[in-house]
């Protein structure tokens, strides 16, 4: 089973009806999009990853995203056999540059690309103290930057260190799936980016979705899973090691 | 640039809650503790405090007055903290804070100190002129009544008001340390202890802040100190430092001893960065010697000329005030030194002139002591000036 | 009577809190945001507000409109799980403006070596090589000519879409 990016057209029908509006410049006026069909998740498949960053600089590009900031980074693990659970891990600048080359060969390589998991139930809008962040009827995890505080309490309570307070704007800042852009029929600009199709983004109410065939035939993991935050980022080949 | 040691997540590289945010629950825990020494004399009839009980409930409104500002300050945008008390999240603890503070700034502080005070004030307004007469007019909001059936309704509703505050100000700090122990991204955090820890250390830096602060007021006013009311507090602080002590030590040992995914991380961490603020500051330093000294005392203090005793009380109050200010750093930076990838750690230096740095936390650490001394200008809370009103009337 | 008397001054005192907690409810009432509540404890517009931000990746459909003959070399070789703008760059602007806004051309040598320097820490499935073994410093358009279906031999690139 493999989906491949053909695929993903298929999910996305409204594309071609949105960008008339986007070419319109009237982009909001996105006329397909219906909240209640939509519960975004994100299917990462480590052993398609190649390390090249280009999901954390399209990222950067597509959201203004702040340097030395991140709403998606990529990992490399080295893991050697006789310490699993002690695995040398960089990510330098967020991978947004690539990685080093590596010679040598002992031991396992592979790349984690990481971004907001969506949590359903997220233990960052529970401790926002006035409901500046939210997760969207539609499954998206969201800042209302206009409302936030800036106290960074939801900082503190994401496990996975999604977030960040934005240097110029003083509010929690984060990966917002390209809301802006799967409401108008787009996919997210990691995914339209990734070369290797490691990143899908996933509609898990929609029955055509592969990602049903594909969660039928794979076994998927989530990150960090004893937080039990609900997480709708699925991760395909995840060794025990990554947190 | 911070330094960064092993692996951390990109975004946790720098600390988002500073020294203002330890300074935060050091000051609620004073108020905490204050109000909990002066109900020992309203609820419980320790007599032996009795001098204190006026300077404890306004060291408490000090305190109280000046705690929201480091969290002001530390807000991204502060003009936006209004909305806490309009669209309060009811899932988050920090929400809870304004509704708390308000609480129990005016039902319980204010409202007690005001009926403690009333009789006071309604003298001071009778015969003080100028603009301080006006602001005691005002404070007497109208009513005049002094007569011997008032005071009695007032002495009663204080009484029940003090009730009341004692579990308020278990809920003030408890939730502080619900803030932190909620969070269960954060294994340095994340206990049903914290709340309990908080509240015990608070009562035991309440308790000595309030007993080194008489002393002081003694020694600046050259009148003599209560050596009894000294004893009796140091006494309290003894029996509730155990506590506190107890629960520390079992949250440490129960660590030590599960040793969960996090533990090689952790421990790591308070052998290394946290080791001077940890081991030897809080516990052996702010802990272990105050407790020693408050036992001596305890089992042979009547053997030593009071002049050493007094002595003994400000060095052990002094080094318990320091121990939990260490405490509350251990917890609030100690929990963000580490990577929640457990692979890495990153340091902390305090900013010496910047909106979150050191001038400004010194400045906000003693803001209080202003406030006190305003309070103490305009509501003396010394036995004399309570028995005889000033310009006898 | 003589309760309420003696007791006046509280009542002074609790009224105080009463006016305030009115103020209070009329200031909610006033100021809270018209639309929070809508969906849940937020600004329900918030969800308008962040989905109005413009885009900036056009998203390949929008690409494969007008360029058919890239999409089709494309979709016919190894490099079809690419997407344009992944190589190419952010061209949201170009789409919408394609006569003035016009994107540079990638250098391959820099474009490739991105994905295809060989490392031990890359899957091994993955085709990667020494670049400066491989090619010499010789541009990879070279050989692999149309890099849209990069197997050598393959029918070299067109221009851009007319």
């Amino acid at each position: 089973m493999n989906i491949s990016r053909r695929h993903m057209l298929v999910l996305l029908p409204a594309a071609a009806v949105a960008w008339e509006s986007v070419l319109a410049g009237t982009p909001e006026n996105s006329p397909n999009y219906n909240m209640s069909e939509h519960w975004w998740g994100m299917l990462i498949q480590i052993p398609k990853c190649i390390g090249c960053g280009n999901c954390v600089r399209a990222c950067a590009t597509e959201n203004d995203v702040p340097d030395g900031f991140f709403r998606t980074w990529v990992e490399r693990y080295h893991v050697t056999d006789y310490n699993l659970t002690e695995p040398e891990v960089i990510s330098p600048n967020g991978g947004k540059d690539g990685f080093p080359i590596v010679q040598e060969d002992a031991g396992k390589y592979f790349y984690v690309p990481k971004m907001c998991n969506a949590c359903a139930d997220s233990p960052c809008t529970q401790v926002c103290p006035v409901g500046a962040t939210f997760v969207s009827p539609d499954g998206a995890v969201l800042v209302d930057q206009s409302y936030c505080l800036g106290c960074a309490y939801c900082v503190q309570a994401c496990p996975y260190g999604c977030r960040y307070i934005h240097p110029q704007k003083h509010v929690a800042d984060k990966c917002t799936l390209c809301y802006h852009r799967i409401t108008k029929g787009l996919t997210t600009a990691c995914v339209e980016n990734c070369p290797t199709g490691a990143r899908q983004l996933v509609n898990l109410k929609d029955p055509k979705d592969p990602i049903h065939a594909f969660l039928k035939t794979h076994t998927v993991q989530v990150l960090k899973p004893q937080m039990a935050t609900n997480s709708k980022a699925f991760y395909y080949g995840l060794d025990g090691s990554v947190r | 640039m911070t330094g960064v040691e092993g692996y951390m997540y990109p975004n946790e590289m720098e600390l988002q809650w500073s020294i203002l945010i330890v300074l935060y629950p050091f000051i609620t825990g004073l108020v905490a503790g204050a109000f909990i020494l002066a109900s020992l004399e309203r609820v419980f009839l320790v007599e032996a405090v009795k001098p204190i009980y006026r300077l404890a409930l306004l060291t408490a409104l000090a305190f109280l007055i000046d705690a929201p500002l480091p969290l002001q300050l530390h807000l991204g945008h502060p003009e936006r903290s209004p909305e806490m008390y309009l669209t309060p999240h009811p899932t988050s603890a920090m929400a809870m804070f304004g509704y708390v503070y308000l609480w129990y700034l005016m039902v319980v502080l204010v409202f007690e100190i005001w009926l403690d005070y009333r009789k006071d004030i309604v003298i001071f307004a009778q015969t003080t002129k100028g603009l301080k007469g006006l602001i005691y007019k005002f404070l007497t909001m109208g009513s005049y009544n002094i007569s011997p059936r008032a005071l009695a309704i007032d002495n009663k509703i204080g009484w029940i008001i003090t009730l009341i505050g004692i579990p308020s100000a278990f809920f003030l700090h408890g939730y502080v340390g619900f803030i932190f122990g909620s969070i269960k991204a954060n294994p340095w955090w994340s206990s049903p202890l914290m709340p309990v820890v908080f509240i015990f250390s608070a009562m035991v830096s309440g308790i000595a802040a309030v007993m080194l602060i008489y002393m002081a007021t003694c020694k600046l006013r050259k009148v003599a100190i209560d050596v009894r009311c000294v004893d009796t507090i140091a006494m309290y602080m003894f029996y509730i430092f155990i506590i506190d002590f107890a629960l520390e030590m079992l949250d440490l040992i129960h660590r030590i001893y599960e040793s969960d995914e996090s533990f090689r991380s952790l421990n790591f961490m308070v052998h290394t960065q946290l080791y001077i603020p940890h081991i030897v500051i809080q516990i052996c330093l702010g802990t272990v010697t105050p407790l020693v000294i408050l036992f001596i005392l305890q089992v042979s203090g009547k053997k030593f000329a009071e002049k050493v005793r007094l002595r003994l009380c400000t060095i052990s109050g002094a080094l318990a005030m320091i121990g939990i200010f260490a405490m509350r750093w251990n917890v609030v930076i100690g929990g963000q030194l580490f990577s929640k990838s457990f692979l890495g750690f990153t340091t902390y230096k305090v900013a010496l002139v910047t909106k979150e740095g050191l001038i400004v936390a010194v400045a906000l650490a003693l803001l209080p002591f202003l406030f006190l001394w305003i309070l103490i200008k305009f509501l003396p809370p010394w036995e004399e000036s309570h028995h005889t009103p000033a310009a006898g009337d | 009577m003589n309760i309420f008397k003696d007791s006046g001054h509280l009542f002074k005192f609790a009224a105080c809190f009463v006016i305030g907690f009115l103020i209070y409810l009329g200031l909610r009432g006033f100021v809270v945001p018209k639309t929070f509540g809508q969906y849940g404890h937020y600004r329900g517009s918030a969800l308008k507000d962040i989905a109005a931000k413009p885009i900036k990746y056009a998203g390949h459909q929008v690409c494969e409109d007008c360029h058919t003959d890239q999409a089709t070399a494309k979709s016919a070789g190894k490099h079809v799980t690419v997407n344009c703008e992944a190589c190419h760059g952010a061209l949201a602007a170009h789409a919408n403006d394609p006569t003035s806004v016009i994107p540079v051309k990638p250098d391959p040598l820099v474009l490739c070596a991105r994905c295809h320097t060989a490392t031990a820490a890359k899957p091994k499935d993955f085709p990667q090589v020494n670049i400066d073994e491989h090619s010499g410093g010789a541009p990879c358009t070279m050989c692999h000519t149309n890099p849209h279906s990069p197997a050598m031999g393959a029918a070299p690139a067109a221009g851009g879409a007319k």
